[in-house]
């Protein structure tokens, strides 16, 4: 994939195939997956150094979905791309499936396990570590929401990746501004994220998360700065791409029905 | 105990590239030599338990095998959920090294008292669970584990405990450390096998023979492993530890023979003092133990 037509298409269909398996499944969390449906687009399209068919080559870059609860963007990207069968998203959430509600590292191309939110991070770290110790070239993206930072345990991860040089680390934040009970700005504001970042001896990239172009500049521009881990804040919608559910609290709970499904589909030019 | 396992970490680290310690801004005196010897496989992480953890299985989920290494609850207790979702649940080889079991630091206080570490880390059945009585066993419970890299917890006494017994096979069973006649037996884990020991001695003076056993091997377990003690009938289990989870309740769960417990009391937790003095609070220096013994016995 070269042309930015390619990966607007992409991240249609992520959003499409999200949809669908959260309508099916009963399920939470489809705001949260289309905030960072252009991101992972971006990342899966141009960005990323990963073989669908051999999903543990050693070479490839490492992607991390912290923010665990919006696996649905990341199943239906890894599908789409050809990790494992399209047909297989229709089992999201059912019983058996290994298609679970939080990421799970039985999925092909999926390298974490997560759920409990503030892991991502730090195992991030643990492996950027490890390639910087092997002298190894590929390189770790961690994906976080911007409610998690509120745990503890990924400050600790900002004090500690500029301390060893991570810079083969980006974490990318997707900065929505809501968070589970409210507005980030409301339950612990986050403002100025970036001076926070930078003030921890991070280098930091602001963008529009939904800008396609930004996105893979910002990306092909790693490492940001020799010696230092990289942060690309992405400011996003919670929601993008669907009218009714954009910068909606409701979305990181509500299950669409089949209208809801109908007329996002549409909206997403995806209509069955 | 601590300088047993460096040394054997050491030791097994020069047969081992994949041995890695990550340590939590502890263990003066003790890490040095590793540091020391292989730069490129230590790591000071900082006061940071829950990144540490997190840091280790991702340096785990490339191939290493590492050791996280810290003091008291610090390392376990503090990062439970890194322990139970990054490494037990991804199965990694993290081993998770505590130094200061039960009363070890007991006059730091509370939060220094590890005393319910093997119950809360019982209940992950991905982690391999060993708690070395004297620096013999710490060292062959460093040795299995780097020879079997896998989730894991190496719950250590501090420093100069005496070597108690050369029984070895700690992943057999347990171990028997002194034959009697009785039909009761001693058991315990940790360092406070000592205190078992020597009660056990004192029991012979007014001729009454019981065996001792020590249990390095908590977890996981057979059904056959705890065989060697269900010929006997009664166990006393000691163990610097609470009831709640810990040897005697293990061993209810797998043998139904009569089992008392000298374990940790409630009222003991919110005493300080030395190591010697807490157990004696607690019902479990040798006069306790004895007095337990001819209680049971009676």
């Amino acid at each position: 994939m070269n042309s930015d037509s390619d990966t607007q298409q992409l991240a249609r269909q992520i959003r499409a195939e999200a949809v669908k398996m959260v309508a099916a499944a009963r399920a939470s969390h489809i705001g949260g997956a289309f905030s960072m449906a252009d991101l992972l687009a971006v990342l899966y399209g141009e960005i990323l150094r990963v073989k669908p068919g051999q999903p543990d080559w050693p070479e490839r870059d490492r992607f991390i979905l912290s923010k665990g609860h919006s696996c649905t963007g990341v199943y239906a990207t890894l599908a789409l791309r050809g990790f494992f069968p399209l047909a297989e998203l229709q089992t999201y959430g059912q019983d058996g499936s290994r298609l679970m509600s939080h990421i799970s590292h039985r999925v092909p191309g999926v390298e974490f396990s997560t759920g409990s939110l503030g892991h991502g991070l730090p195992f991030g770290c643990g492996k950027a570590l490890a390639a910087k110790r092997q002298k190894k070239n590929w390189r770790v993206f961690a994906m976080l929401s911007d409610g998690e930072l509120d745990e503890g345990s990924n400050w600790e991860a900002i004090l500690f990746a500029p301390q060893h040089r991570l810079d083969n680390l980006v974490a990318i934040v997707d900065y929505n501004k809501i968070q589970s009970l409210g507005s980030v700005k409301d339950v612990l504001d986050l403002h100025p994220l970036a001076e926070k970042f930078r003030a921890f001896n991070w280098a930091v990239r602001e963008i529009d998360g939904h800008d396609h172009a930004a996105i893979s500049t910002a990306l092909k521009a790693l490492p940001f700065e020799s010696g230092k881990p990289g942060c690309l804040i992405a400011h996003t919608v919670k929601g993008k791409g669907v009218d009714f559910m954009e910068n909606k609290l409701l979305w990181h709970y509500r299950t669409p029905n089949a209208e809801q499904v109908k007329n996002a589909l549409g909206q997403l030019g995806c209509a069955s | 105990m601590r300088t047993a396992f460096i040394n054997e970490l050491i030791l097994q680290a020069r047969l081992r590239p994949e041995i890695f310690l990550v340590v939590g801004d502890l263990g003066f005196s003790v890490i040095e030599p590793f540091a020391e010897e292989f730069p490129d496989r230590y790591l000071n992480a900082g006061v940071a338990e829950q990144n540490m953890t997190g840091v280790a299985a991702g340096l785990a989920s490339e191939g290493y095998h590492v050791f996280t290494y810290s003091i008291a609850n610090f390392p376990t207790l503090r990062c439970f959920e890194q322990i139970r979702n990054d490494v037990a649940h991804h199965r990694l080889p993290v081993t998770v090294v505590s130094v200061g079991a039960g009363f070890a630091y007991g006059n730091l206080g509370y939060s220094h008292h590890a005393v319910q570490d093997i119950g809360i880390l019982r209940t992950l059945p991905e982690m391999t669970i060993l708690s070395p009585a004297d620096p013999g066993e710490a060292r062959e419970s460093t040795r299995w584990l780097a020879e079997h890299p896998c989730p894991s917890y190496l719950r250590l006494g501090k420093a100069g405990e005496p070597e108690l017994h050369q029984t070895r096979g700690l992943a057999q069973g347990p171990l028997k450390i002194l034959e009697g006649k009785s039909d009761c037996a001693l058991v315990a884990t940790g360092s406070i096998l000592k205190v078992a020991l020597s009660a056990a001695h004192q029991m012979a003076e007014r001729g009454v023979f019981i065996s001792v056993f020590s249990c390095p091997w908590l977890q996981p377990v057979a059904a056959e492993f705890f065989r060697p003690l269900a010929r006997f009938q009664r166990l006393v289990v000691v163990e610097e530890h609470l009831a709640a989870g810990g040897l005697a309740s293990l061993l209810r769960e797998h043998l139904s023979i009569q089992i008392h417990s000298l374990a940790v009391p409630p009222k003991a937790l919110a005493l300080v003092g030395s190591q010697e003095f807490l157990r004696r609070q607690a019902g479990m220096d040798m006069e306790g133990v004895v007095a337990a013994i001819r209680r049971i016995l009676r």
